[in-house]
């Protein structure tokens, strides 16, 4: 178990330091950003003294040196537009992305994993077969489209939630947070549910193979043998034994329902960590863009890692198994 | 009136490949305290004459045919929740493989209270104060403290005593037991055999013990019937059909068990391959494994006949007593 997850951790640093690469010089190749820090009316002296104080006049692999010394120290540089440290600026706009992401995943595992448990019962049903093709329009509309149709349906003509904004927030372990506030969960619920729909689909289908494999299982006779209802049959025997894959998926889709985020939070104008990448690419504010890319990896990273530990606690049978290896 | 009257049972199986006789008018009855063994090779139908009665056959099979009349209710009548009221309740069954039957991510204690619990209206407290009377009784030592323990955490012989505790559970009138000892090794065989046998006797519970093992019913059951390809070919009172088989495949089981017949003689085995299900021969389903076959057997299949107190046999020629001297 322990020498499992040292391993798991070297290879995380692995990542980390080949995605530093990519992201350094991917970034750099999107353009000088001097063009837009700088007037274009500007004398050649003021556009010289510009590009060393940031650095622009060494060369590339010089600046590459010192942008790892400084992400070392946990330095991306500093966002060219807001002037603030560009990890510092992230990190304040990513309570409101994660907790977006968070509701995003209870609400697709809330409509997900009722259906696709139902879907598996009656597998050859038509209610099984009418869940599993709505489930194709979940994986095949575009987020911005739901979105849209969303705040169409309920804030534009029914008027029952807002479109836009976060609304009222708590300040929660020095957090800005929507999601304790009621005024401010209503704001979550249509870019939550827009966010939620991808995954719900995911979430349906994967129940739904799940509990048409545990149905085949003798144990799910032996339940029956014993006289229990379906419905316990299927709330208990079933879903106890599906939820671990589940949880294992999504909470490795944890980190693309954050990438997700960038659409959705556009459409809501939601002021998470997508918005502010989607504004500092638009500005080409490279340490923003540089940072937001490495804490996602990060970000993934740690998820990761936490999912194999969940993984482990939740199923009895592995404990034993990681133990033996 | 006896606990259960099966009539004629005809469960077929309707695959891509055809339709699987798997019980083809299987009849037997056995009153309250009685131990019946059913007895044949593999695919014989043994498990799905037991998933007959509890009305647990899976798709693509399905019971088409005949009568199971319990404690003189037809149980094809009842309807779906009458039947769940039933099962584990008053008929409970042991499954066959003891590794599969308990669900792995819930600890026995749920496993056991939940059995109680959807035919009694208790506690939980009082239905895990049962579970902990009741394996004990099957020989689980401190009881109380396992009760939290998961199923990976119990050997193959510990499960099956667990999948027997749970049978036991509502004392029912009836438990199919299928095979419920071939997983173990043999001196966990025959405690749990005795164990059992000394619970039916004691609540009056009728027992149905699968086996494809003769030697394990001569100790147990007190009668037999004898399944080959979905029909039962003999039946009888134990001893009876032990000491002097009528058919040919009974003495086939019979010649392959160690320690039986006379000293010196070799063991036998029935020659030829368990029948293919799907094709089954017309006339007589042992006929190609017979050393008694002729003409009249592969014309036509023998139907059951008395053959004296409680004695049924299928078969045209069957093994008589002067001839087996001869
Ligand atoms: N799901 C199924 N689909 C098709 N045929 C089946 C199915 N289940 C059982 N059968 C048929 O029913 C026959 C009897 O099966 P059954 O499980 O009752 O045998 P058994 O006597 O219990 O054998 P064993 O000693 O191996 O447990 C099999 O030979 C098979 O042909
Ligand atoms: S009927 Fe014929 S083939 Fe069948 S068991 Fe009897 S003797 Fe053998
Ligand atoms: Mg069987």
């Amino acid at each position: 178990m322990l020498v499992f997850l040292l391993r798991r951790l070297a290879q995380s640093v692995f990542v980390l330091i080949a995605m530093m690469i990519v992201v350094f010089f991917g970034v750099y190749m999107i353009g000088n950003p001097v063009d837009i820090l700088i007037s274009p009316d500007a004398t050649p002296l003021e556009v010289e003294e510009t590009m060393a104080r940031f650095g622009f006049d060494q060369p590339v692999h010089i600046q590459f040196l010192k942008f790892i010394g400084n992400a070392l120290q946990g330095d991306l540089g500093r966002s060219f537009v807001h002037g603030e440290p560009a990890v510092q600026l992230i990190l304040s706009y990513m309570p409101a992305t994660l907790e977006l992401a968070l509701l995003g995943l209870i609400f697709s595992v809330m409509i997900g994993v009722p259906l696709g448990v139902y879907a598996g019962y009656k597998a050859d049903r038509w209610q099984g077969r009418a869940i599993m093709t709505g489930s194709i329009f979940g994986f095949s509309l575009p987020n911005f489209w739901v979105g849209m149709l969303l705040i169409l349906i309920f804030a534009v003509e029914l008027r029952w939630l807002p479109s836009t904004g976060r609304g009222e927030t708590v300040e929660v372990l020095g957090m800005r947070l929507s999601i304790f506030s009621a005024d401010g969960l209503q704001y979550m619920i249509l870019p939550a549910l827009t966010l939620a729909l991808y995954k719900a689909s995911l979430v349906t289908r994967l129940a739904r193979a799940g509990t048409q494999e545990a149905l085949m299982q003798d144990y799910v006779k032996f339940a029956r043998a014993k006289g229990l209802s379906e419905t316990r049959i299927l709330v208990v025997h079933v879903l106890k034994n599906i939820m671990i894959p589940i949880i294992t998926v999504l909470g490795l889709e944890l980190g693309s329902m954050i990438a997700f985020a960038v659409v959705t939070e556009t459409v809501f104008a939601w002021p998470g960590m997508g918005k502010l990448l989607i504004d500092s690419i638009t500005t080409l504010d490279r340490p923003v863009i540089v940072a937001y890319l490495m804490l996602t990896v990060i970000i993934f990273i740690i998820i990761n890692f936490t999912v194999d530990v969940i993984y482990t606690l939740l199923d009895p049978r592995v404990r034993v198994r990681g133990e033996a290896t | 009136m006896s606990v259960l009257d099966v009539r004629d049972l005809q469960t077929h199986f309707f695959t891509d490949a055809g339709v699987v006789k798997a019980v083809d008018g299987v009849s037997f009855s056995l009153d309250a305290g009685e131990v019946l063994g059913l007895v044949g090779e593999s695919g014989s139908g043994k498990s799905v004459t037991g998933f007959s009665i509890l009305r647990l056959v899976d798709a693509p099979g399905r019971v088409v045919g005949g009568q199971i009349n319990f404690k003189g209710q037809d149980l094809a009548t009842l309807s779906n929740r009458e039947m769940r009221s039933l099962r584990g309740n008053r008929i409970a069954m042991i499954f066959q493989d003891p590794m599969m039957t308990l669900n792995p991510v819930l600890r026995i204690e749920t496993q056991m209270v939940e059995a109680v619990r959807a035919h009694h209206r208790v506690s939980h407290a009082a239905a895990k104060d049962r579970a902990i009377r009741v394996l004990a009784r099957v020989g689980i030592p401190s009881p109380a403290d396992r009760l939290a323990a998961y199923p990976h955490q119990f050997s193959g012989g510990m499960r099956q005593r667990v999948a027997i505790a749970i049978a036991l559970l509502n004392g029912p009138d009836l438990i199919v037991a299928d095979e419920p000892t071939t997983a173990l090794d043999v001196t966990i065989q025959s405690q749990i055999l005795a164990e059992v046998q000394e619970l039916a006797r004691e609540t009056g519970t009728a027992l149905i013990w699968i086996t494809h093992d003769l030697a394990v019913v001569a100790g147990l059951a007190d009668k037999v019937s004898v399944m080959y390809a979905g029909r039962i070919v003999e039946s009888g009172p134990t001893d009876d059909v032990l000491t002097a088989p009528g058919h040919p495949y009974t003495e086939g089981l019979l010649g392959s068990i160690p320690g039986h017949g006379r000293r010196g003689e070799r063991l036998t085995q029935i020659p030829g391959m368990a029948p293919n299900m799907a094709r089954l021969p017309v006339g007589c389903a042992f006929a190609p494994r017979c050393h008694r076959v002729d003409e009249t057997c592969r014309a036509k299949a023998p139907a059951i006949t008395d053959i004296g107190p409680k004695r049924g046999l299928r078969c045209f020629h069957p093994i008589v007593e002067t001839e087996g001297a001869a």
